[in-house]
């Protein structure tokens, strides 16, 4: 009698459309899984366009590539990585049941999640100053030095200084050609619909801390916490891919 | 002591409970997570945009009555032509018979209390009415005319009409179709009872798997051409735009791939209802189960691969024209594996002539003849000749409204008495598929044989010569409209007036015919457990074959 008492009702847990809380478990995971797959073809949709285009505008595309801060780029990669490895943690934290390490581990996913979003805006004041932003401010003519304003301008100065000592010589051309816009679109929708995926998986993380607030969670049930898992580590996935595709292909 | 057994006594015999008439209140519908009241919310929805889609269908019909055109304004035309493409592709076609029946009956058929995700199908229910809400939002404030295919770069640089708003009513639109999709195929997956194997399921249901899993894997892409497509209409600039270099067959090519495996969405279930239907009615097992639940599978496969042939005269190369009007040439293969296999159960089968059945027999029959026609535009040279014109109109509207349609109305039909609980007026419903048949092949023939001779599609006037050929077509489409109507009338009628069907009045069998009609909102009152194959029409007594 007293372990039956130790042992929490299955029942409470599991929805009434199921037998039992294995098969919810698993019906939960086949479906985020099934909604990743949507997910993968719809920045599918995008990458598809992005390499058909670059294909087709190479040197726009990599002169596009050359205005991006690469370093910036590889900064926030690294901080999402650890912002992944926090959830991990979440999720183990899960799987034993422990309420407050679920809080801990997502209130820190949230923090690095947020200094991504926040370096990634920097990168977009810096852009915007640059005039790399179409329908707002693009010119082919690059901004004059004074224009640029302090902040913007020791990035340049950083840019001119590595470049110069990369080998071979990258060419960055003077004038930036007229393609460049596509790829200055592609980056924004990009790197915006993923940001938007970031926010509104740190909107769901609010909703789990509170639940985990209310420890409603257990080793016995904490599907939430592991599809939500899914989810984040699969925007960091995306991202690694975006990360060369606009970033990185720099040589002529 | 004695107290209690008085209580009993005096009690009044109970109304059997069942999902109808559990609760009554407002509330408890809006808020229900019972996929079969989900379902009914959904055929209302779809139901009243049929309605208005079918007005827009009636506008081009009045207009093309003479070859000056009646309405006074081109572009009034072009905006009834786009209303009536948008709101039957995406409010009608594209959600009828999953959403209605796939909701009501693939629960009931796998032996589950429920879908996988209650809330979630509630919830692609709101966002469908949200999506609905906008497009009529659309329409309110002058429409659009765009053309249901949003071709760039007229959508998105020249339309003066409202096309960021609709499509961002399409994009919320998809996310009811996605999470539609997705519960369907985790529910198949997980939520079977014991002993309901594979090739055990109902055809029905690998019918509506299969459509599941382009919902999952098109609309996305969709979403995402959407997306660029507003952005592009709000800035005026984007990345179909010409003049940075962006090229719009680019946006086809996106479309394209969302919106050929979406014909596969609205005639995949079709395939599912005709199976079920034709096997009831001919008591015989199905000609080759595996066959057919295959080759809907290899449909949705083949059917992501074949998207170019709507392309073949937009420059695109030859050697890709090739290869995608062989590819499409392929999708012909697994489908006439269905029509065979229908026919192939029929033969030698008792075949009781009822309404649902009617409406199959229709199908096949439009059905195959859309088929064919696909096959004849699929080749690459008549393609050329025949691309935009009034005969590539009449092809798919023989499969989506020969097909489709047709097929949604057999399912009406046949699962009304298991939905509502009532019979409907058999003689009506005969009339009534009579008069949906004629009046589709009189508006419909005559456009085969316009657009082989050349009328092309989407003009507001076109030249005297085929005059007879639109007023024909008119005149048909008006005898549809009372086809239409009619089942309305009788279905409605039938809800106060019509005779109790007991639980199976067809004999039917599958897991939806053992429980009680209209089924309580448990479905079964214990999880069945099922030992035998499908569709054992030959063992079932002989009594029961003599169909009320």
């Amino acid at each position: 009698m007293a372990e039956d008492l130790v042992i929490e009702s299955p029942h409470s847990l599991v929805e009434h459309q199921f037998e039992d809380r294995f098969q919810q478990k698993e019906a939960a995971t086949l479906g985020m899984w099934t909604f990743l797959a949507t997910e993968v073809l719809f920045f599918g949709g995008l990458f598809v366009s992005y390499t058909i285009y670059r294909h087709q505008y190479p040197e726009a595309f990599r002169q596009g590539t050359l205005d991006m801060k690469w370093y910036l780029g590889a900064i926030n990669t690294a901080v999402l990585l650890l912002s992944s490895f926090f959830m991990a943690l979440a999720v183990r934290a899960a799987a034993v049941g422990s309420n407050p390490k679920i809080i801990r581990y997502l209130v820190l996913t949230i923090v690095v999640g947020s200094l991504f979003l926040c370096i990634k805006v920097t990168e977009y004041y810096i852009d915007y100053r640059e005039r790399l932003v179409p329908a707002l401010n693009f010119s082919e003519a690059r901004p004059r030095e004074d224009e640029l304003g302090g902040f913007t301008r020791t990035f340049d100065k950083f840019d001119e200084w590595f470049d110069s000592h990369v080998s071979p010589p990258i060419g960055k051309a003077a004038v930036r050609p007229r393609n460049e816009q596509l790829f200055m679109l592609f980056y924004f929708i990009m790197t915006g619909v993923h940001a938007t995926h970031m926010i509104i998986g740190i909107a769901v993380m609010l909703v789990l801390i509170w639940m985990a607030h209310r420890r409603r969670f257990s080793a016995e049930w904490h599907n939430p916490v592991e599809c939500f898992g899914l989810y984040w580590h699969f925007v960091d996935i995306v991202w690694v891919f975006l990360f060369p595709a606009l970033y990185l292909l720099r040589n002529p | 002591m004695t107290a209690i057994p008085f209580v009993s006594v005096v009690e009044p015999p109970r109304v059997r409970e069942t999902y109808l008439n559990a609760t009554h209140t407002l509330r408890s519908w809006l808020l229900t997570r019972d996929h079969k009241r989900i379902g009914i919310l959904y055929a209302l929805t779809i139901t009243f945009m049929f309605a208005i889609a079918a007005g827009g269908a009636a506008l081009v019909r009045i207009n093309l009555l003479t070859p000056t055109g009646i309405l006074d304004e081109p572009s009034m035309y072009n905006k009834a032509f786009t209303v009536h493409g948008v709101l039957m592709v995406w409010w009608f076609l594209v959600p009828s018979i999953p959403t209605t029946f796939g909701n009501f009956l693939i629960p009931l058929m796998i032996g589950a209390r429920d879908l996988a995700f209650p809330r979630l199908n509630l919830a692609s229910w709101y966002l469908f009415v949200i999506s609905a809400v906008l497009i009529l939002a659309v329409l309110f404030f002058g429409g659009l005319d765009t053309g249901w295919t949003f071709y760039t770069p007229y959508s998105s640089l020249f339309s003066n009409t409202h096309v960021t708003l609709a499509v961002t009513a399409i994009f919320i639109n998809g996310f009811s179709s996605i999470f539609t999709g997705l519960n369907f195929i985790v529910s198949i997956h997980k939520m079977r009872a014991p002993g309901m194997t594979w090739f055990r399921l109902p055809l029905f249901c690998w019918a509506l798997y299969a459509t599941s899993l382009i919902f999952v894997l098109a609309t996305p892409v969709l979403a995402i051409t959407l997306v660029l497509i507003g952005i592009e209409h709000l800035l005026r600039i984007g990345i179909f735009d010409p003049v940075l270099g962006g090229d719009p067959v680019l946006f086809q090519h996106l479309f394209w791939f969302y919106s050929h495996p979406v014909v596969y969405i609205q005639i995949l279930p079709t395939f599912g209802v005709a199976s079920e239907v034709v096997t009831c009615f001919a008591r015989k097992r199905p000609f080759g189960y595996a066959a057919i639940a295959f080759s809907s599978l290899a449909i949705a496969l083949i059917g992501f691969l074949v998207w170019a042939h709507h392309m073949f005269d937009a420059g695109i190369s030859p050697y890709s024209g090739l290869v995608f009007s062989i590819l499409s040439f392929a999708v012909a293969v697994p489908t006439a594996i269905k029509i065979f296999s229908w026919t192939a159960t029929l033969y030698k089968g008792s075949v009781a002539l009822e309404t649902p059945m009617l409406y199959i027999l229709g199908f096949m029959g439009l059905f195959t003849m859309g088929g064919l026609t696909g096959v004849m535009l699929a080749t690459l040279g008549l393609d050329m000749h025949m691309h935009d014109t009034y005969f590539v109109v009449a092809h798919f509207h023989y499969v989506m409204v020969g097909g489709g349609v047709m097929g949604y109305l057999a399912a009406v039909h046949f699962w009304w008495p298991k939905i509502t609980g009532k019979l409907y007026s058999e003689f009506w419903g005969k009339i009534s598929a009579a008069i949906i048949f004629i009046g589709f092949n009189l508006t419909f023939f005559p456009q085969y044989v316009a657009g082989y001779l050349g009328m092309p599609r989407r003009y507001h006037s076109y030249p005297p010569e085929f005059q007879v050929y639109n007023v024909l077509s008119t005149a048909g489409a008006s005898i549809l409209a009372v086809g239409y109507i009619l089942p309305l009338i009788y279905l409605l009628w039938s809800l106060k007036f019509g005779e109790d069907s007991g639980p199976n009045p067809w004999h039917a069998l599958g897991l939806e015919w053992t429980t009680p009609s209209p089924p309580p909102t448990e479905n079964f009152e214990e999880t069945p457990v099922v030992s035998a194959p499908p569709y054992a029409y030959d063992l079932q007594s002989p009594t029961a074959a003599a169909v009320t």
